[in-house]
């Protein structure tokens, strides 16, 4: 357990490393090298890092299957999409004070986020009580049905809202890509996660995750974890929803949110290491950078996904880093400490 | 007269015809130890399962210092005081010593999601004092210096202990033991018995204990009861339990 000292020090360490890392975007979008593609990839990263990082909560540290997650990012876009959309005619009739686009962009976002979070405690109450392939298969079914049910709202199809209709793409959405913005609240999403992680809610789903029986034999309500969980991670899904329907485009399908992107997500959040938030971030980074520099590929992007998991599997069975974490602040003070790797020791046997 | 801790009258659970404990009735009073001894299959993991809400009676009640404990879901058994170590170890593998006994403070922490997440002063003191506390519990423990161990690297002795450690982490009232000594050499089972005399004077809890060691069971109970086939076949003290011819005949398999 850290003392004060070190807390702020720590605290200091991550701060700093914030900084760096804008300046160097900063740098680079001065230099005039952030064009419209660039810029693309950088947004579609951090709402990928977004996804991956809620997904692998919990899957990773809650230890269940979900395959719906892009069921909650849709709900998150469109109700961020279509809740901006109704501040921009509200204070174009006049029957609202205007307000900041930046500041639309943030009621949208909570708007998205609270509202996919109702969609996974809607969800979560009656498919966490399955385990295993039956949750996988049901999150997978609810996801679907989430999209289909979007396809045929009126209000969610052409230009939306009273003057919508059904089973078309929603247009004329609000474009928020400053970088920055969008860079600072993907950084907030994944300090908050991470901070979850490290306190007595993340202690404790790994101990579900470790043991159902034995968690409840000390005292754990599992289930109010498990679904407080599958909330919290469908809440961060909302936000990437919502950062994913203001990227630029101005346009949202619900065939974006197929069980495939899903698919993808899990992919990621497996690749990564099921418990790593560093290996959650940087296989989110990675494909998504991946097939854009790979273009030429982009029909066998798919194919490329399967081998590089086989060869996880085969090679890394516990994703690309494990459990591992990595830490500015002891790369700086060099007290690194070597990890117990659990990998090995838990093979002895069901016993 | 002492205080009765677990009361249990006429318990029983059937799986479809199998009558697994039938009429089971136990009355253990305020730091009483005693034994629950029986062949193999004869139940006995199948009464502590009653006890913790794994399962749930099909007959008769259970109270717990006087609350009927029926029907309750394990968590809320646990917060009402009683805790249990499993016959096969159930810790928490892939977590570390510290950590196995700080989930079992989870159940009383104040800390919510947000005061979690904003790392409040309020969290941090509350990660620090039960972190204190679990140190304080390992070392009665002598597990203090491996508090950083990853739970499943533990010698086997270590984890049986570890376990009952996290159990009294819970702050229970009344504590079930699933065969503790099970799988140990001699000495380590001497180690177990000095552990369990330490822990009932030190938090003066009630202890169920099952085990097939009889020399351990002869040499701490105060009262042991017998189950054949899912019922008591015999009860009381030691001696006379070691004299009683139903008791032989069971264990000799008539
Ligand atoms: N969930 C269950 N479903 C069906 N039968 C069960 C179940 N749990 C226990 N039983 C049966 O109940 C009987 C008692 O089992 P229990 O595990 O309580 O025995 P035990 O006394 O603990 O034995 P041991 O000394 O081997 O641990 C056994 O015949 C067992 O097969
Ligand atoms: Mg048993």
């Amino acid at each position: 357990m850290d003392n004060q000292k070190v807390r702020t020090k720590k605290l200091l360490v991550s701060l700093v490393g914030v900084g760096v890392l804008m300046l160097a975007v900063f740098i680079f979008d001065s230099l005039g090298m952030m064009d419209n593609y660039i810029r693309g990839i950088f947004i579609q990263s951090c709402f990928a890092i977004i996804m991956v990082t809620s997904l692998n909560l919990v899957m990773g540290y809650l230890g269940q299957i979900a395959l719906g997650h892009a069921g909650f990012m849709a709900v998150g876009a469109y109700t961020s999409a279509l809740v901006t959309k109704a501040i921009g005619l509200a204070i174009k009739a006049e029957t609202m004070a205007p307000i900041s686009p930046m500041l639309q962009f943030f009621i949208g976002i909570l708007c998205g986020a609270l509202a996919a979070a109702l969609f996974g405690l809607i969800v979560g109450i009656p498919a966490l009580r399955l385990r295993g392939d039956y949750l996988a298969i049901i999150t997978l079914g609810f996801g679907e049905i989430i999209r289909v049910v979007i396809q045929n709202l009126p209000f969610a199809g052409g230009k939306g809202l009273a003057s919508g209709q059904a089973g078309q793409a929603l247009i004329g959405i609000m474009r928020m890509n400053d970088i920055y913005v969008i860079m600072l609240v993907t950084m907030v999403c994944v300090g908050i996660m991470i901070a979850f992680v490290r306190s007595k809610f993340g202690r404790a789903i790994m101990a579900i995750r470790d043991d159902d029986i034995a968690s409840s034999s000390t005292g754990l309500n599992t289930t109010y974890y498990k679904v407080l969980t599958f909330v919290f991670s469908a809440f961060f899904a909302g936000v990437a929803g919502a950062i994913y329907a203001h990227r630029g485009l101005g346009t949202l399908q619900h065939s974006d949110f197929t069980f495939l992107k899903s698919t993808e997500y899990v992919i990621m959040v497996v690749l990564g290491g099921m418990g790593s938030m560093t290996g959650a971030v940087v296989a989110a980074i990675t494909l998504s950078v991946l097939p854009e520099a790979l273009r030429a590929f982009s029909e066998y992007r798919m194919l490329v996904y399967s081998v590089m998991l086989i060869l996880v599997m085969m090679f890394r069975p516990t994703g690309l880093f494990g459990s591992y974490e990595f830490s500015l602040y002891q790369l700086l003070t060099k007290r690194r400490k070597k990890a117990v790797e659990p990998e090995q020791t838990a093979a002895k046997g069901d016993n | 007269m002492p205080e009765t801790i677990l009361k249990a009258t006429n318990l029983g659970i059937a799986f479809g015809g199998l009558r697994a404990v039938h009429g089971f009735a136990i009355d253990i009073k305020e730091c009483e130890l005693v034994g629950l001894i029986g062949p193999n299959g004869a139940g006995k993991t199948t009464v502590f399962n009653l006890f913790t809400g794994v399962y749930k009676p099909t007959e008769g009640t259970f109270y717990l210092g006087g609350h009927l404990m029926n029907g309750k879901k394990t968590h809320e058994i646990v917060a009402a005081g009683i805790a249990r170590t499993f016959q096969n170890i159930r810790l928490f593998k892939k977590m570390t010593v510290m950590e196995n006994v700080l989930i079992a403070f989870t159940k009383d922490m104040k800390s919510n999601l947000l005061s979690s997440i904003l790392r409040l002063g309020s969290f941090w003191k509350e990660e620090e004092s039960i972190r204190q506390k679990a140190l304080e519990l390992l070392a009665v423990f002598n597990l203090q210096d491996k508090a950083d161990w990853m739970a499943g690297n533990l010698p086997y002795g270590q984890q049986r202990k570890l376990e009952i450690a996290r159990a009294l982490a819970t702050n229970a009232k009344m504590l079930l033991l699933d065969e503790p000594a099970a799988g140990m050499n001699p000495t380590e089972t001497a180690e177990l018995l000095e552990c369990i005399n330490t822990i009932r004077k030190k938090f003066s809890i009630s202890i169920l204990l099952i085990e097939h060691d009889m020399s351990l069971v002869m040499n701490i109970c105060e009262r042991i009861v017998v189950i054949d086939y899912g019922e008591i076949i015999a009860q009381g003290l030691p001696q006379e339990i070691s004299h009683d011819p139903k008791v032989i005949a069971a264990y000799l398999g008539e």
